[in-house]
């Protein structure tokens, strides 16, 4: 197809063409080109279905505020949806297709809906889809859901690559037009360090979608001078393609640059996106302002779009809408539009100005005191029926209308902080907020002045006064001529005449309708009216309507616009993919992974491993010829019983600590009693909660009068440790204590059961005989001849037990060697399902018991919370509630009949008792295969168990639907009276 | 945010922990009441009963990411304005805590 409505001019590279596809059709455009202004050169006006009617559209900006030409681009697993057409830069090859249409664009079944409207009106999901209740879920939803919606996902993996990154900065100045471009040139000139961002691919503003000149030079030309003399400024760098999200604390702001969004395939080793955290002493917003339509009826069809976006296409493109086109306006920037369009040689039909005052147009139509009262054309425009001021109609023929109800400053960003707009009677918009983020300045049009000298004079002052702030030295360039043309708008809002729709938010199809309805219902405030119209909440945020519907309302209920309010804004300013904002953050690289000392070892026995945290373990070693898990648990537990077993304990929190007022600092942290154990003795400690509920379990060990070593829970490790640093410096700051985590300086390994001292006797140099190396001892030792390392006599199996440790980067060996020396033995590894097993079967509770809802009674440890001394947690732990004789206590789960297997989670009941949560009597935390007693066996808390032990009762999983009777018994299952763990 | 650390200077938010209202330094002795009814009153007022301003807020936080000491931050909690950061330590030695 040829590009049929390209005009001479504009800022695209004509010495090259690219291909590519809208819905499946071939066209051309060419470098500098966006999809939009590209599709429009090709005649193509329609390209998009609005979201609940269905109504065609095509686009009415050429910029990020679109609301209708919303796009999909490319196939496959990089497809993305609900892209902005007038923002997409075209590339060679680009396959783009519109969406929320079935099955085509021109002829969409769902379009049914826009006759259907009146049922659709505003809170139509309110009221037609209250009741029945039960047909939400099954019938109102889905129908819905199908029939609205924009682009579709593909449900492939994205193949590229998104970043983060971070940048700092003295000024940071949002958007590169002549405010912002003044001020990097001020700003650059005085040495501090600028970061200049501008969401557009050709930086300049509006000086590239204008005739306007500056000093002697086309404004475009101007642009690209001054941005020739910022790139020269090593200390100044250039952003484009750039948006700044939003305004975070502190001079914080947040930005996605699209790195790779115009290539087809990003290049090798660039990301396609990167989000970037700036950090700026100051900023200048300086992101213009955008258009805002005048509704009147039917001013939603294709070739209808905002005037200076009209101009843009013409100006920046080389492209006209149409081949007759007229203006409808309230202020004299629209009257550019049809001199600009005139000037480029395209017949300009008539130009329909609102207002009754000002001068005439040379040699050009213009209507004063008319209005666009209608329109015609069912996929594009065809015509407009005007009224004349005498009364008088008329229908002029044409296929684009420009329309201007003046400019809103894009102040967003300043009102992040929840600073408030303020209502400027000059230009009749919202301004920014004066109770912005701090060190925020706006200059140009975001702040209000709209003409390109005021956009010089400002840029350059606000640079001036941040250079201030700065102690750098601010200077005052010379400031070339231009334009201070003042708008003269008189406001229009809406035509009232015509029965039909005039649309106001045109993404979610809030018309003037809605706004009176929500009047009627008296849903009259601002926010009540976003919500009741749904005005402003689709992909754009109405950035170009969301002021007629404020207008409006402030109209029928007879305050001014800034009685009425405004709604403010939240980042992110423009839609940002999910992508970026994870970054690297997905897939093995959401989290980092924590490798324990033995990983490559247990990787070559083929151990199959487990998610701890960030840890990853041995869960359990598979031999030939076991073809379940069972089998390998099962043996690995026999055998460690049996014989000996080795298992991988280094994940497990180590914390030493140090220092003249260590122990007494134990006693403070832990509700047991520490400052009593002799040195080269271990002790099992239980840490509270200033709440009296369990924290964290584990073993500490006397290494020296004034050394300890602590262990904690694998998933606690961090947690205590910034506790025990809470403890010291906020509580007792004082105490000669000091702490370093010295869980990733150590290899530990558990050796367990009766041939354990046997085995280890072989590789460590010292005596660790019965008498030499008592049940609880602990010492530093020395191994193979010399190795230093520390070694506990302690037992979370049961079995006669040590843990033994090696600084890390002997652990390999260690394994190794242990394995070698372990084979006259027998010796197996054992992961953390067979670690499970064991600590079941003796009683000790882990994650599961210390759920963080538990006490030091239920867990039957009551007894070691020592009240003879203050420690954290100790006063409240002997709470009422909390110390009920008939609470929850630990108890031991046998089902009756052995074959059974047992349900974690389930709920015991009394026999004969309905399953409802009155007759709850508890639940089941652990629950294993012990291979000993050849059948499930689990831990739980059941009310009042001490006493209930003994007796039978069910457990009942309403979930897993299954329910088994079972005998309540001690939780000690395995060696009740600990003489293995002492031999 | 951006905290400014008294040692390290202007560290961002992200490095620390946040644990609540700097109040929770002043913990009661529980050895030091005359009955248990009256250490529980104590800390349960202690424990539970904390000031949740619109405004002005001293609060705990720990770098964690950083020199592990914990700070008392006085941020705005409608602004997020840091207008005080201290070391801990300081503090609670300046309310009379010691061993």
């Amino acid at each position: 197809m040829t590009q049929e409505n390209r005009i001479k001019g504009g800022q695209i590279d004509r010495t090259r063409t690219f291909r590519f596809t809208f819905d499946g059709l071939p066209y051309t455009g060419h470098p500098g080109d966006t999809l939009a202004s590209a599709l429009l050169a090709n005649g193509v006006r329609l390209m998009g279905r609005s979201f609940k009617y269905h109504r065609p559209r095509g686009p009415i900006s050429a910029g990020s505020e679109e609301p209708n030409a919303i796009v999909e681009l490319r196939t496959g697993a990089r497809q993305e949806p609900n892209t902005r057409a007038t923002v997409a830069e075209l590339f060679d090859g680009l396959e783009a297709s519109s969406q929320n249409r079935f099955p085509s664009l021109k002829f969409d079944l769902m379009g049914i809906n826009d006759r259907l409207s009146p049922f659709f009106a505003a809170g139509f999901y309110y009221k037609t889809f209250m009741w029945p209740a039960a047909f939400w879920e099954k019938l109102y939803e889905p129908i819905i859901r199908r029939a609205a919606g924009l682009g579709t996902l593909t449900h492939h993996e994205d193949p590229d690559a998104y970043d983060k990154g971070f940048l700092h900065c003295d000024i940071l100045i949002i958007g590169a037009g002549p405010a912002g471009l003044m001020a990097a040139l001020t700003a650059g000139r005085a040495g501090a360090r600028v970061l200049l961002a501008d969401e557009d691919f050709r930086m300049g503003g509006r000086l590239n979608a204008e005739t306007l000149t500056i000093g002697n030079h086309a404004g475009a030309d101007w642009a690209e001078d001054t941005l020739r003399t910022l790139r020269q400024m090593p200390n100044v760098r250039l952003m484009p393609r750039t948006t700044v999200l939003g305004a975070m604390d502190h001079g914080i702001y947040s930005a996605v640059e699209r790195v790779s969004d115009h290539l087809p395939v990003p290049p090798e080793g660039k990301p396609r996106q990167i989000l970037w955290r700036i950090y700026s002493c100051h900023a200048i917003l300086a992101g213009g302002a955008t258009e805002r339509p005048i509704a009147f009826e039917n001013n939603d069809r294709p070739g209808i779009m905002l005037a200076g976006a009209l101009r843009a296409y013409a100006n920046r493109y080389a492209v006209t809408v149409g081949d007759r086109v007229a203006v409808f306006t309230n202020n004299d920037d629209g009257l550019r539009t049809a001199t600009d369009l005139q000037a480029k040689g395209i017949d300009v039909a008539a130009v329909i100005d609102t207002r009754q005052e000002g001068d005439l147009l040379p040699g050009i139509r213009h209507l004063k005191g008319a209005q666009v009262i209608n329109s015609a054309g069912r996929l594009g425009l065809k015509s407009i029926t005007i009224r004349h001021a005498n009364g008088k109609s008329e229908t002029l023929s044409v296929t684009a209308l420009g329309v201007s109800g003046g400019w809103n400053p894009n102040l967003n960003i300043a009102s992040h902080h929840r600073g408030r707009p303020v209502w400027n009677d000059g230009i009749h918009a919202f301004t920014p907020p004066t109770d912005g983020p701090a060190n925020l300045t706006a200059a140009g049009a975001a702040a209000g002045h709209l003409s390109t000298h005021a956009a010089l004079t400002t840029g350059a002052q606000q640079a001036n006064a941040a250079l201030e702030a700065l102690g750098l030295n601010p200077h005052t360039p010379d400031l070339p001529k231009a334009e201070d043309a003042p708008l003269n708008l008189t406001p229009f809002w809406y035509v009232p005449e015509g029965k039909g729709r005039a649309w106001i938010d045109q993404q979610n199809d809030v018309t003037v309708k809605d706004v009176k309805l929500a009047k009627q219902e008296n849903f009259t405030s601002v926010e009540h009216l976003k919500r009741y119209t749904t005005l402003g909440m689709a992909t754009d945020q109405g950035k170009t309507g969301n002021i007629l519907g404020l207008a409006i309302m402030a109209e029928l209920t007879d305050r001014t616009i800034p009685q009425t309010g405004t709604t403010i804004y939240r980042p992110p300013y423009t839609p940002v993919a999910m992508g970026a904002l994870a970054g690297r953050s997905r897939g093995h690289e959401f989290k980092p992974t924590r490798l324990t000392p033995s990983h490559k070892w247990a990787s070559e026995q083929g151990a199959i491993f487990v998610e701890v945290g960030m840890w990853l373990r041995a869960q359990w070693f598979p031999k030939a010829g076991e073809t379940t898990w069972r089998q390998s648990v099962d043996r690995e537990v026999l055998q460690t019983r049996a014989s000996v077993g080795i298992c991988d304990v280094t994940t497990l929190g180590k914390i030493d600590i140090q220092g003249r007022d260590a122990a007494a600092f134990l006693d403070k942290v832990y509700a047991n009693t520490f400052s009593t154990l002799p040195i080269g003795k271990v002790r099992y400690g239980l840490m509270l909660r200033e709440d009296g509920i369990v924290m964290d379990d584990g073993t500490t060990a006397r290494m020296g009068e004034n050394e300890w070593v602590m262990t904690t829970t694998t998933a606690n490790a961090v947690p205590v440790f910034r506790h025990l640093e809470y403890v010291r410096q906020c509580l007792y700051p004082d105490m000669d204590v000091q702490l370093i985590s010295t869980t990733e300086a150590w290899a530990q390994f558990s050796v367990a059961g009766p041939n354990a001292r046997k085995l280890l006797q072989k590789i460590v140099d010292q005596d660790i005989s019965d008498a030499a190396f008592p049940y609880m001892a602990c010492g530093n030792i020395t191994v193979a001849g010399g190795l230093r390392a520390r070694l506990f006599r302690i037992s979370f199996s049961g079995e006669l037990a040590y843990e033994i440790a090696v600084p890390t980067r002997y652990g390999d060996a260690m394994i190794r060697e242990l394995m070698k020396q372990g084979e006259e033995f027998g010796a197996v590894a054992y992961g953390t399902e067979s670690l499970g097993v064991m600590r079941v079967e003796k009683g000790h509770v882990a994650g599961n018991e210390l759920n963080g809802q538990t006490t030091a009674l239920n867990m039957g440890l009551g007894k070691m919370v020592s009240k003879k001394k203050d420690s954290i947690g100790m006063v409240l732990s002997q709470r009422e509630g909390l110390t009920a004789e008939d609470g929850l206590r630990l108890v031991g789960v046998r089902p009756v009949d052995p074959a059974k297997p047992l349900t974690a989670g389930s709920h015991f009941l009394d026999i004969g008792a309905t399953p409802v949560a009155a007759n709850d009597g508890g639940w089941l935390t652990s629950v294993v295969y012990s291979p000993h007693l050849g059948s499930s066996i689990a831990l739980g808390y059941l009310k009042n168990g001490h006493a209930r032990i003994g007796q039978r009762m069910r457990a009942v999983n309403l979930l897993a639907k299954t329910e088994v009777e079972v005998e309540i018994v001690s939780p000690h299952f395995f060696d009740p009276e600990g003489d293995r763990l002492r031999g | 945010m951006i905290i400014n650390h008294p040692l390290l200077g202007p560290r961002d938010a992200q490095e620390f922990t946040y644990l609540g209202d700097a109040a929770l330094m002043d913990r009661p002795d529980g050895m030091a009441f005359p009955s248990a009814e009256a250490a529980q009153d104590a800390f349960h007022d202690y424990l539970y009963l904390r000031d949740n301003p619109a405004g002005e807020h001293r609060e705990l936080w720990f770098h964690e990411q950083g020199d592990r000491s914990w700070l008392v931050v006085t941020r705005n909690t409608v602004t997020h304005e840091i207008t005080k950061v201290e070391f801990a330590r300081d503090v609670a030695r300046r309310r009379g805590r010691s061993k």
